[in-house]
């Protein structure tokens, strides 16, 4: 494609501008040509009177006003191509009239239709990518099997999932009962110190309390010599196994993972863990297992390392609250995505604050814009013709 | 006299006085605005947070 395709091959053309063919206006189309016939040219603007030989104009340096015409013109000039180009403007011209042909035309060239079908098409596939998972009409080719990846956890109502929700305390509380009385035999939890629970879970007497149960070797003392101390709140939590050998070598040669950061660090997040935790049941017939692993539908490769740790009344809640599996269950894994989020009751606060100032300065700054277009845009322009006093 | 010439003579004319009164308002307001907030949250989650379950643990000691 060319600039002549642009430009009307050759005919008729429009740029540089040159002023329009004659008879058929001019820089300034209020003015007739023939009003210059005759009388003196205009002082300052082209030595040659409009209505004789059309000449060429140098491109004037003010602003001018197309001719009413000019753009069916241009369509004409270009040709076949233009064609919808002067639907289109000929549709919006006569929005107005009230003839049902042209009312559907406006219809479906209205902005309203646009952005009305822009909305049910994206969200008719959103809407089915979410329901099955895939965009519609694209095949998709896995390497692993449903199996290999695990079962998808269901969605479990959290306490703390809402927008505004901060965590269950009390959950947090019985949570870190479950993790040292059955997790911390196996698991570290390396991130949190003692000092973090406090204000969190436990206050500070509880906390000083159950780190001096704990021996840390410290030192070196002014002899060199490494001595034990009861833990303090600066400590963190001990490991369950001085180092990864040991672990795995405790673990049938699997390492049982730092659970500080386990509920950011897996897939499905809380939920994945409390269906882990919950979901052990016998392999269906026909599955494999070998010894010492464990059958888990959620877990990738449905044989897990970990056998099931959870059973009904293992722990003795001093709230009272039934150690049911489950309740267990959910008790551990707030405390855990607590451990992964400490920030997590703030962040919200913090987010609803943002929320609430960011939105009363958007309206403002919308008002203020309003505020200063309103004289903008209400204003009107005139254009004052000459008048030919010879007249 | 208006709203709009009391407010510009008793606190824009001066300019010492217009930026304390800035600073002096951006200070109130987020004090205030944590209070309304924080007001709002408690409630929201009541009995979720560490504030509601303290006094219970204190007790017991
Ligand atoms: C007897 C030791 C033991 C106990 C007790 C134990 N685990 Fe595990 N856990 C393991 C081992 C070993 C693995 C590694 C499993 C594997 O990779 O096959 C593991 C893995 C995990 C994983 C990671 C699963 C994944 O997706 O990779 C999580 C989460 C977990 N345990 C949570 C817990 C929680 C919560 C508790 C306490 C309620 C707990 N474990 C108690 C030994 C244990």
């Amino acid at each position: 494609m060319s600039n002549q395709d642009y430009y009307g091959g050759g005919q008729q053309q429009y740029y540089p501008p040159q002023g329009p063919p004659p008879g058929q206006g001019g820089y300034y189309p209020q003015q007739p040509p023939q009003s210059y016939q005759g009388g003196p040219p205009p002082q300052g603007y082209g030595q040659q009177p409009y209505g004789g030989q059309y000449q060429p104009q140098p491109p004037p340096q003010t602003v001018y006003v197309l001719p009413a015409g000019a753009l069916k013109n241009v369509s004409t000039a270009v040709g076949a191509r233009a064609t919808t180009f002067r639907t289109v403007s000929r549709v919006r011209f006569a929005s107005s009239s009230s003839t049902s042909s042209s009312a559907f035309q406006s219809f479906l060239s209205s902005r309203a239709t646009l952005a009305s079908a822009t909305i049910a098409a994206v969200g008719s596939v959103a809407w089915y990518t979410h329901l099955y998972g895939t965009l519609p009409f694209l095949g998709e080719v896995h390497a692993n099997s449903p199996e290999e990846e695990g079962l998808h956890s269901p969605h479990y109502p959290w306490s703390h999932s809402g927008l505004l929700d901060t965590f269950d305390h009390a959950s947090i509380r019985r949570g870190y009962q479950v993790y040292r009385e059955v997790c911390a035999a196996c698991h570290s939890l390396d991130r949190i110190a003692w000092r973090n629970l406090v204000g969190v879970s436990h206050n500070v007497d509880e906390v000083r309390a159950m780190a001096e149960e704990v021996e840390y070797e410290d030192g070196p003392d002014d002899k060199g010599e490494m001595f034990q101390r009861p833990g303090k709140l600066f400590d963190y939590m001990p490991p369950p196994y001085p180092n990864e050998e040991s672990a795995r070598a405790g673990n049938a040669g699997a390492l049982p993972p730092d659970l500080s950061l386990i509920v950011k660090a897996r897939h499905g997040g809380p939920d994945y863990i409390f269906a882990l935790l919950t979901g052990y049941t016998d392999p269906p017939a026909g599955f494999e297992i070998r010894d010492g692993m464990n059958y888990n539908p959620y877990f990738p490769g449905n044989a897990i390392s970990m056998a099931r740790v959870l059973f009904d009344g293992l722990v003795e809640y001093d709230d009272g609250t039934p150690a049911t599996t489950s309740q267990m269950a959910k008790d551990v894994v707030t405390f855990l995505n607590w451990a992964s989020e400490p920030e997590h009751d703030e962040r919200k606060k913090a987010g609803l604050k943002a929320v609430i100032l960011f939105s009363a300065l958007t309206a403002i700054s919308l008002y203020v814009k309003r505020f200063k277009w309103s004289y903008i845009k209400s204003r009107k322009i005139f254009y004052n013709p000459p008048v030919d006093k010879t007249h | 006299m208006s709203v709009s010439t009391i407010f510009y003579n008793t606190i824009v004319k001066r300019n010492s006085v217009f930026v304390t009164s800035i600073f002096a308002g951006a200070f109130a307001f987020g004090v205030g605005f944590d209070i309304g907030v924080t007001a709002f949250w408690d409630r929201w989650n009541r009995g979720k947070q560490w504030k509601d379950l303290r006094q219970k643990h204190v007790q017991e000691e």
